[in-house]
């Protein structure tokens, strides 16, 4: 677990390259609650960044830098235990489980009593206004109600920070502008140090952030 | 794989040369072959293994190639789909029992040509077991086609076939010519494993010859079957060299179909390039569409036709239906039936159950490995394929009796496990790989452990993939003939292994019989791997897209 003290993300001269080509180098401190907006072109390896903070960055990308986490490195340890989530702009909630299921799911075992589990998801649902919803099939949702389940499904992992990968490139433009203001909301309700990529630069401006222009 | 097979190959080779401790056989020696060259119509026997395995492997890919060109994207082609998945589960044995009783001169085809040609007695013609061994062919072909159409089926998406198809169209190529000058040479060599794969089984075919094949003399796998299978213990020597002979024309046949590709690869370059057209092709597409028709429904007919008999009473010959049906015979035959079904399941369970856990462990090392195989493996994968199962099964028996294995079900299932496992490989990579990765990245996210990411997201996500492969896998064992019978030294008479001692006998009921138990398991197999995710999943409907494995 990392320690107490919530100092946010700190990405120390991260560069990744491939086949001997630099992709990405970014140096920055996300404070706690803060959203920062990465641009850039597709192939800039804004994705790889992500991966990399998660750990699940496939072993022929070559890293450089360190990956910082409320004053802890995270570099080598396994993607579980880094307490670091990411929502993809595809909600991915897995389609073999209802949608309490998919919440609980993301749920610490810390979480003990099948009753104590069923209220934090009903409370996650109730905070989404899609209270009544656990026992639905994830298929028969709406678009938007999917990517609030897909936020409130990674928020009840408890991470200490939040990666979204383009996250609202696949919503329709009228909910696009809702789904955004729901998502960083939370994030700054729960503080969390929040790295958004994207190259739609009205997300960046409704996170009102700063943005960084990746080359 | 590699394990198995070359320790089968030392099996044979040894003996091959006189060496075998156990027969008495010490010095290494040209004995076995003086014998084998000795062997009357030997040159004979190996002219028909060659030949008749190159054509049957032609017009095989031919059909299904012609097919697909002429019919990709149509309804036909989707309901071929169906049809044939199902046919590919059929054992080959059960499948040229079929054909026989449907072509031969007493057969159901001779029936109802004699209601209106006013035969009273079957034609005098040799149609089955013909001295030129077509009716062997027709069968490896009929069999065949479902395997390299769906093996061409998987192939498609990876060359952008559809897009390509309107391109050639709007270029103003007729279908067939667009297809085989666009879209062919991409998906030849993502074919050309499987083809080689039937290439070497049709050029070494047991079963389907005893059953269809030429007998005076047989094609040589049927041959070395014999000798092996003589009291005479001293033929083995002989037996094994001939073994060896199998091989070298399983490569002979492997270097004339390369040549050959090489040759229509040069001239099909420069026929791509004349710009010929060939814009009315309706000829040649209704034609591709009949003999698909005919191959797949010459089996299932047949298939019917076995049903027909084994509860037949009296059905003397120009009668198109028997005069009275009875269950009699399965009744008689209840405890056997039992007994077999038994020890076919007793090899298929473990077999299959092993299979299936090797592939996964595979595949998740792969996903967490984040590495992609090359060419090679597949080669691996393909390699007991490729080579004739006869010039090794012979080799692993002496293998196992050397380790004291010799007639146990751990040896009878790790044989069949060598030809479980491509399958199963083949048909469960494919989905596998086509899992969104970012499933198994949101839970490592959300704080499963790697285990649990298997267990929890991508074995349910891969439900109908996983069953569909076992029932693959159980398809597969239960049509093993020479693995069943070599290894297990006749202690193990399966459905299969019972159905193609039949032959011989020609009782046509009991051959109904076993012909259809040989279909139990497999179509069992499959509808359960269509009913469960069905029933599990039944409140989720976005597992249908996973659904398709």
């Amino acid at each position: 677990m990392p320690s107490g003290i919530k100092t946010g993300l700190e990405l120390r001269d991260v560069r990744i390259g491939l086949d001997g080509r630099e992709l990405v180098a970014v140096d920055l401190v996300i404070e706690p609650g803060e959203i920062v907006t990465l641009m850039g072109p597709s192939g800039s390896g804004k994705s790889s960044l992500l991966g990399h903070i998660c750990g699940t960055l496939p072993d022929q990308f070559k890293v450089a830098g360190q990956v910082i986490l409320d004053g802890q490195s995270l570099d080598g340890k396994a993607p579980q235990d880094r307490h670091v989530g990411i929502l993809f702009q595809d909600d991915l909630l897995f389609p073999h489980l209802s949608v309490g299921g998919n919440l609980a799911f993301a749920l610490s075992t810390n979480v003990r009593g099948k009753a104590n589990r069923r209220a934090r998801v009903e409370e996650a649902l109730m905070s989404a206004d899609l209270d009544g919803f656990a026992d639905r099939d994830p298929a028969t949702l709406s678009g938007g109600q999917r990517a609030r389940i897909a936020l409130m499904r990674v928020l009840l992992s408890e991470p200490c920070a939040l990666l979204l990968d383009e996250p609202f490139s696949k919503l329709d433009s009228d909910l696009r502008g809702q789904i955004r203001s729901f998502v960083f909301n939370l994030c700054r309700k729960n503080g969390l140090p929040t790295l958004m990529v994207t190259h739609d630069p009205e997300d960046g401006i409704a996170a009102g952030g700063r943005v960084i222009n990746l080359a | 794989m590699i394990g198995p097979v070359s320790a089968g190959l030392i099996g044979t080779l040894l003996p091959a040369f006189g060496i075998l401790p156990a027969l008495g056989g010490t010095g290494p020696g040209l004995d076995p072959w003086v014998a084998l060259f000795e062997q009357p119509g030997l040159w004979h026997s190996v002219r028909l293994s060659l030949v008749n395995g190159l054509i049957a492997s032609f017009v095989s890919v031919a059909i299904v190639v012609l097919f697909c060109a002429a019919w990709q994207g149509t309804r036909i082609f989707r309901v071929m789909q169906r049809i044939l998945s199902p046919i590919l589960s059929v054992p080959h044995a059960a499948a040229a029992f079929g054909l026989a009783f449907l072509i031969a001169p007493s057969g159901w085809i001779a029936r109802l040509v004699a209601q209106f040609a006013g035969w009273d007695r079957p034609p005098d013609l040799a149609i089955i077991h013909d001295p030129l061994g077509l009716a062997m062919i027709a069968g490896l072909v009929a069999k065949e086609i479902p395997f390299l159409f769906l093996m061409t089926l998987a192939a498609l998406p990876q060359a952008d076939t559809e897009r390509t198809a309107r391109i050639t169209a709007t270029l103003g190529y007729g279908r067939i010519a667009g297809w085989f000058k666009a879209t062919l040479p991409r998906i030849y060599p993502q074919i050309r494993l499987p083809v080689l794969a039937v290439l070497a089984y049709s050029t070494s075919v047991v079963d389907v010859a005893i059953i269809l094949g030429p007998t005076t003399p047989a094609p040589l796998a049927v041959r070395i079957l014999g000798w092996l299978s003589d009291p005479d213990l001293a033929l083995r020597f002989m037996a094994s060299s001939a073994a060896i002979l199998q091989l070298i024309i399983v490569l002979m046949a492997m270097v004339i179909w390369m040549t050959g590709e090489k040759i229509i690869g040069v001239m099909g370059r420069h026929w791509a390039e004349n710009g010929q057209r060939f814009k009315r092709d309706q000829g040649a597409r209704h034609g591709s569409a009949v003999l698909a028709i005919l191959a797949t429904g010459a089996i299932i007919l047949g298939l019917v036709i076995l049903l027909i008999w084994s509860v037949a009473g009296f059905w003397g010959f120009p009668e198109i239906l028997p005069r009275s049906f009875s269950l009699r015979l399965w009744q008689r035959e209840y405890d056997a039936i039992g007994s077999s079904l038994g020890t076919t399941l007793l090899i298929a369970v473990p077999t299959v159950i092993i299979a299936v856990a090797l592939v996964l462990g595979c595949l998740e090392n792969e996903v967490r490995q984040a590495h992609k195989p090359g060419r090679g493996v597949m080669w691996l994968i393909y390699l007991p394929l490729l080579v004739p199962q006869i010039s090794f099964m012979f080799g692993l028996q002496v293998f196992f009796t050397l380790i004291g294995l010799e007639r146990t079900l751990i040896s009878v299932v790790l044989a069949h496990l060598v030809f479980v496992l491509p399958y199963v490989f083949l048909s469960l990579s494919d989905p596998f790989r086509a899992l969104d990765p970012r499933y198994g990245q949101t839970a490592l996210c959300l704080g499963a452990s790697p285990s649990g990411v298997f267990w929890k997201v991508r074995l349910p996500l891969l439900t109908r993939a996983i069953l569909t492969a076992m029932a693959v896998g159980l398809a597969v064992t239960v049509g093993q003939y020479l693995p069943t019978l070599l290894i297990g030294a006749g202690r193990f008479a399966t459905v299969t292994t019972e159905a193609v001692a039949l032959a011989s006998g020609g009782d046509r009921r009991m051959i109904g019989i076993y012909g259809l138990l040989q279909m139990v398991l497999p179509f069992a197999g499959f509808a359960c791997a269509l009913l469960i995710p069905a029933i599990l999943f039944r409140h989720r409907r976005g597992m249908s897209a996973h659904n398709r494995g």
